[in-house]
């Protein structure tokens, strides 16, 4: 269950570039090569938010085929499951092109109109 | 109210790799080499560190991570190697696996400098240790052959994660209706040419291959680039 320390670090990185404004969206990449399970994350990522900027914000996750690229014949291909030889040349020195990505993308940031942050602190 | 869209472009595990760096970096500056040693709960890392870290020739030292308890770490203390428990169990019932800040908050207990070589025993589990780089030199995994054959296919990560495979219980071949070769091409499958070695932590058979890589990791003669 690492999902529940991805979703962690992935609400920690967002707490460093939302400077406290409340967040919406939060869009994440996982590359297919990794172990992790959207559905957990989303799980743990509505969990871990709680309190945080991500309080209540959406988990958008894009799933990144895995490619993989053979050192010995240059082909690529996207792996759907094992093996991980090469299909062209039966070589096994392949090194992962795409797949192994885990990163934020981008956060999407609630911003108060001027108007409105007038008018909420006459309120 | 409206949105401003901001780019991050920041890897989830980021910090994670920072403290792994500063991990490396102590351990390079003492001059320990460190193996990430991984499998699921009862494959037999502790047997196998019984029986291969006595009287090894190399100043070997052991960091213990378990959910709950000191049993290992107990079992280790016992051959005079020095050990350190990590307990995850502090958070949401325990961690299931170690990251680099919890190796980095049990160094001030070990004597670096009195190492050659630091065997980190990871949680048991088959999917989580594999994502968290704790500043370790080479990865090895422990699969034994209670848990059948198909286990390469059903963890690949862990799998490609590690440099060695050591295959373990093989003393139990004759009692099961396992397949060694199959195992052996699955891991060739989602590891095309990964090292493998075949031992029995409790007959000690096969422990010899073994030992020699742990003197060559202490070593650094075999030390992934």
């Amino acid at each position: 269950m690492h999902e529940l320390s991805i979703a962690s670090a992935i609400v920690a990185t967002v707490e460093r570039h939302a400077n406290g404004r409340p967040v919406a969206v939060v869009h994440v990449r996982v590359g297919k090569l990794r172990q992790v399970v959207p559905d957990a994350l989303e799980f743990c990522f509505g969990m871990v938010a709680r309190e945080s900027v991500c309080e209540g914000a959406r988990l958008e996750l894009e799933v990144v085929p895995g490619v993989l690229r053979c050192a010995a014949c240059s082909h690529e291909w996207v792996i759907e499951a094992p093996p991980f030889w090469c299909p062209e040349c039966a070589a096994g020195d392949v090194a992962a092109v795409r797949g192994e990505e885990l990163e934020v993308d981008s956060i999407e940031i609630v911003e108060q109109d001027e108007k409105e942050a007038a008018c909420i602190a006459r309120t | 109210m409206h949105r401003t869209h901001v780019k991050v472009l920041e890897g989830v595990l980021d910090a994670n790799g920072t403290i792994a760096q500063a991990n490396r970096d102590d351990f390079d500056r003492a001059g320990v080499s460190v193996v990430n040693l991984m499998s699921s709960p009862g494959a037999g890392k502790t047997t196998l560190l019984e029986k291969s870290l006595w009287g090894l020739g190399v100043r070997a030292g052991v960091l213990e991570g378990d959910v709950r308890g000191s049993l290992d770490a107990e079992r280790i203390a016992a051959l005079h190697v020095p050990v350190v428990q990590i307990e995850t169990g502090s958070a949401f019932g325990g961690e299931c696996h170690l990251d680099a800040n919890m190796v980095r908050s049990a160094l001030p207990a070990l004597e670096l400098d009195e190492l050659d070589l630091l065997v980190i025993e990871n949680v048991g589990n088959l999917v989580c240790p594999a994502e968290f780089r704790v500043g370790e030199d080479t990865r090895a995994m422990i699969i034994s052959v209670t848990e059948g054959e198909d286990k390469p296919l059903k963890y690949p990560l862990m799998f490609r994660a590690c440099d060695v495979v050591i295959v373990n219980k093989i003393d139990l071949l004759p009692h099961l209706d396992f397949d060694l070769d199959k195992l052996l091409y699955h891991v060739e499958a989602v590891h095309p040419g990964v090292e493998t070695m075949l031992v029995s932590a409790r007959t000690g058979e096969g422990i010899g291959p073994v030992r020699d890589w742990l003197v060559r990791v202490a070593t650094r003669e075999a030390v992934p680039a």
